[in-house]
């Protein structure tokens, strides 16, 4: 292996590592903050004591959350210099500017109003505080939209030209913004998001309900995220669909490495359940199949045709057995999701959403794996593009930084021991705190049976539950 | 022409970012390096306080900073941070130990010494990096086919560990004279009776720096003492001056707001005085800011916002600081 080869390699290994710590925090904050910004107009609607207890409890986690996102966040935003100064000389032109507006629009607002939102409801008053909270969701979605159009810019490139010097020059923003891609994957990925917040806060709560049977608090917090995995689950799948056809026009390679799809089938594509992909011999061994499956889900037909990797040089094939499985996995996840938002509705109808044992079981069990779900998408979809960081112009291997190799080993070590010390720290706190249930709502003067039933209440009763 | 002009609105642009930084997150950063010196738990909670519902809004300007430089300055970011990768990789390992560490500390009666700590470490270390790649930037970067052509050792000099020192000495005083500004009772006496030798101190190593900064490169020398800049010459030591008087006069009993306003001078003044050694290098000695400038569509597509946002944001963090005004309540938190 040559110095060059490990370079990149330790590179990649670097932003891979990096970058997946990351993407879980966005993809509970984001969630998380539509959650605060849902609770607080609820509170302030309904004067319901639930939501509020909901909101301040949520609130702290996702402070805790929110922060372990920005230091990820700093480190991301560094890392394409210090790792990919190739990539940023050449490609900055593009991408830089896109990013800068993510900071401009969305870190700012959440920064700002994050202050507010968590330390300032008394310092000013319910409706600022509620502007605060919706900013700060309005933030995580702002930034959602100029990462992922950035991101799809690096997937399906447009409306730029190449200069002389190698630099990828703007021509049209319009185009580069709104890159074929981009729709597919700013939905995609923030109904990844709202699922993934669902699925923590219906698994802490049945959680919390196992032991705590009939918290009202938790009630109404399972019943809420029961309700959004029944809703965005089945969307989240045809959204899903909707992209990987996008993706068969415009990375056919990709999509081939995710079926499995080596050498072209005559009369239709199966759809593969289980394989061993064998990139060497390219071919699949232990598969599978069910015949015309395949093409009958990417081209609605009963014997469509799509491009197998054997049409492509086996350099520009993206590694297939990690995009195969991590695709599977992906899938298998989101019907599991499916899955249990039906079996929350009927047993909704039934009336034993919140005692059923087995349901609540499952709920907390999949709690967690929005995650799983996100990154294994991640990884379909970012080793799917390889061997390019621009696809089809410019090549991983061409865009890593001229680093001496300890450099890249220190540095890798570092943010390794780091990360994990520091996220498995913060992992903890954060389950820790979910453990233990809200606290429940006492009855205030304001909204309290006991003013209207005219009597003077006894003292020191609490003006209302603003606790925090 | 048009094209010309835009990379130097972008270079003020970008240079104003790093200074607002510079000012911001640098008391927040220095208030972290105070952390130990606060004897009881109490001070330890409000000085955190102090700065936990602004500091994310603060380091957002370093964000911008980086993202700004990569966005109209690909090349001079390409070329900067390869060259600064130890200093810059420091910071953002410091910047996480002590990003964390405002959520974290609250949340553990058994570890929470640990979190002061990193709070303390990571201030310390983001501020000393921070100084040391200011160092390595003004000692020069050598570039050669649109690359970093060093090792990665090479910003590493007394030069740069001065600057490291000088950084993170200024820092600190501009974390105690903001604690001044904030707190009350035993720790605000205790911070404005350091802020004294630390207002000493940085002003010795801005004198430092200012002496050594000019024989980094001849250009930077020929800048200082010849012709028009002379002006500058006399001009700027004898506003740090003013400064200095300000900030004794303030720790002296003239009032609690006086020494910040006075420290956060000196730091507007020396980098008012870098940038009249760079000027019109982006990365010295190789780099000019309209060399490394991104295309005409780039620099501005994102100048339209940029004009349109900076404004605004710089309303609602003045906002966010109005409402968090004053000296604080030890007992309000929201933990």
């Amino acid at each position: 292996m040559t110095a060059e080869v490990s370079a990149e390699v330790l590179a990649r290994i670097q932003f891979a590592f990096t970058v997946s710590f990351h993407i879980i925090f966005p993809a509970f904050s984001i969630g998380l903050a539509s959650y605060l910004a849902v609770l607080n107009g609820a509170w302030l609607w309904t004067k319901d004591g639930r939501y509020l207890s909901l909101f301040n409890y949520w609130k702290k986690i996702f402070a805790v959350a929110f922060g372990m996102g920005v230091v990820s966040g700093i480190v991301m935003s560094y890392q394409f210099g210090t790792n990919w100064s190739v990539f940023s000389d050449k490609a900055g032109p593009v991408v830089g500017p896109m990013m800068a507006y993510e900071v401009l629009t969305a870190f700012f607002l959440e920064a700002g109003f994050l202050g507010i939102m968590l330390f300032g409801r008394q310092r000013v008053g319910d409706g600022l505080h509620m502007l605060a909270t919706f900013m700060v969701a309005f933030g995580t979605l702002i930034s959602a939209t100029w990462i992922l159009a950035v991101n799809s810019w690096m997937h399906t490139p447009a409306g730029f030209s190449i200069a002389e010097n190698g630099q990828f020059v703007p021509e049209d923003w319009w185009q580069i913004v709104f890159n074929p891609s981009f729709p597919y994957r700013l939905v995609h990925m923030v109904l990844a998001a709202y699922l993934t917040t669902a699925l923590v806060v219906g698994g802490a709560s049945a959680w919390q309900l196992l032991r705590t049977p009939g918290h009202p608090v938790s009630k109404k917090s399972l019943s809420m995220a029961m309700w959004m995995l029944v809703i965005v689950a089945p969307i989240q799948i045809f959204a899903g669909d909707q992209h990987g056809l996008n993706t068969l026009e415009h990375q056919p390679a990709k999509i081939a490495a995710m079926e499995g799809h080596f050498e072209s089938h005559e009369g239709g594509v199966p759809l593969v359940l289980f394989a061993i992909p064998d990139q060497e011999n390219q071919e699949l061994d232990y598969a599978l199949e069910i015949p015309h499956l395949g093409s009958l889900i990417l081209t609605h037909s009963w014997e469509g045709q799509i491009p197998a990797l054997s049409e492509f040089p086996i350099e520009d094939q993206p590694p297939v057995w990690i995009v195969f499985w991590s695709f599977r996995v992906m899938v298998a996840l989101g019907f599991a999701f499916l899955g249990l938002g039906l079996w929350g509705l009927w047993a909704r109808w039934r009336g034993w959403l919140y005692h059923d044992p087995w349901l609540l079981r499952a709920s907390v069990a999949l709690g967690p794996t929005g995650f799983v779900a996100v990154l294994a998408g991640w990884i379909t979809t970012e080793v799917g593009r390889q061997p390019w960081t621009v696809y089809g112009l410019l090549r991983t291997s061409d865009s890593h930084s001229p680093l001496d190799l300890p450099a890249l080993t220190t540095s890798l070590i570092g943010f390794v021991v780091v990360y994990f010390f520091v996220f498995g720290a913060g992992t903890f706190y954060l389950l820790r705190m979910m453990r233990k249930a809200p606290d429940t709502p006492r009855l205030g003067l304001r909204d309290g049976p006991i003013r209207t039933a005219g009597i003077m209440p006894g003292p020191a009763q609490p003006r209302d539950q603003r606790s925090d | 022409m048009f094209g010309l002009e835009l990379s130097f609105i972008w270079a003020g642009i970008i240079a104003f970012a790093v200074l607002v930084y510079v000012i911001l997150d640098g008391f927040d950063l220095g208030v972290g390096i105070l952390f130990p010196l606060a004897k009881t738990e109490q001070d330890r909670d409000v000085m955190m306080n102090s700065v936990a519902p602004i500091w994310d809004g603060n380091e957002t300007w370093l964000v911008l900073g980086g993202g700004g430089l990569f966005a109209v300055f690909p090349l001079a970011y390409a070329v900067v941070m390869p060259a600064l990768y130890v200093p810059i990789i420091l910071m953002l390992l410091a910047l996480i130990f002590r990003g964390v560490a405002f959520e974290y500390r609250w949340r553990t009666k058994r570890w929470k010494r640990l979190w002061d700590f990193a709070f303390f470490g990571g201030s310390l270390v983001a501020a000393f990096s921070q100084g040391m790649a200011l160092g390595g930037l003004v000692q020069g970067i050598e570039v050669v086919n649109r690359g970093y052509a060093g090792g990665w050792w090479d910003w590493l000099s007394p030069f740069s560990l001065l600057t490291g020192l000088a950084v993170t000495t200024g820092y600190a005083l501009l974390g105690a004279t903001w604690l001044v500004m904030k707190l009350e009772g035993d720790i605000h006496d205790k911070m404005r009776r350091i802020a004294q030798p630390l207002g000493l101190a940085t002003l010795v190593f801005l004198g430092l720096v200012s002496i050594f900064t000019p024989l980094q490169d001849e250009v930077y020398f020929q800048r200082w003492f010849s012709g028009g800049s002379l002006a500058f010459v006399v001009v700027v030591p004898v506003l740090v001056l003013l400064c200095a008087a300000g900030l004794w006069k303030g720790l002296r009993g003239g009032g609690d707001h006086l020494p910040f306003f006075s420290a956060l001078g000196f730091f507007v003044l020396g980098f008012i005085g870098i940038g009249i050694s760079f000027y019109p290098m982006i990365v010295p000695p190789s780099l000019t800011i309209v060399e490394a400038a991104a295309p005409d569509s780039s620099l501005g597509f994102a100048l339209v916002g940029t004009v349109i946002l900076i404004p605004i944001i710089l309303a609602y963090t003045a906002y966010a600081y109005w409402v968090f005004r004053g000296k604080i309540d030890p007992s309000e938190g929201y933990h």
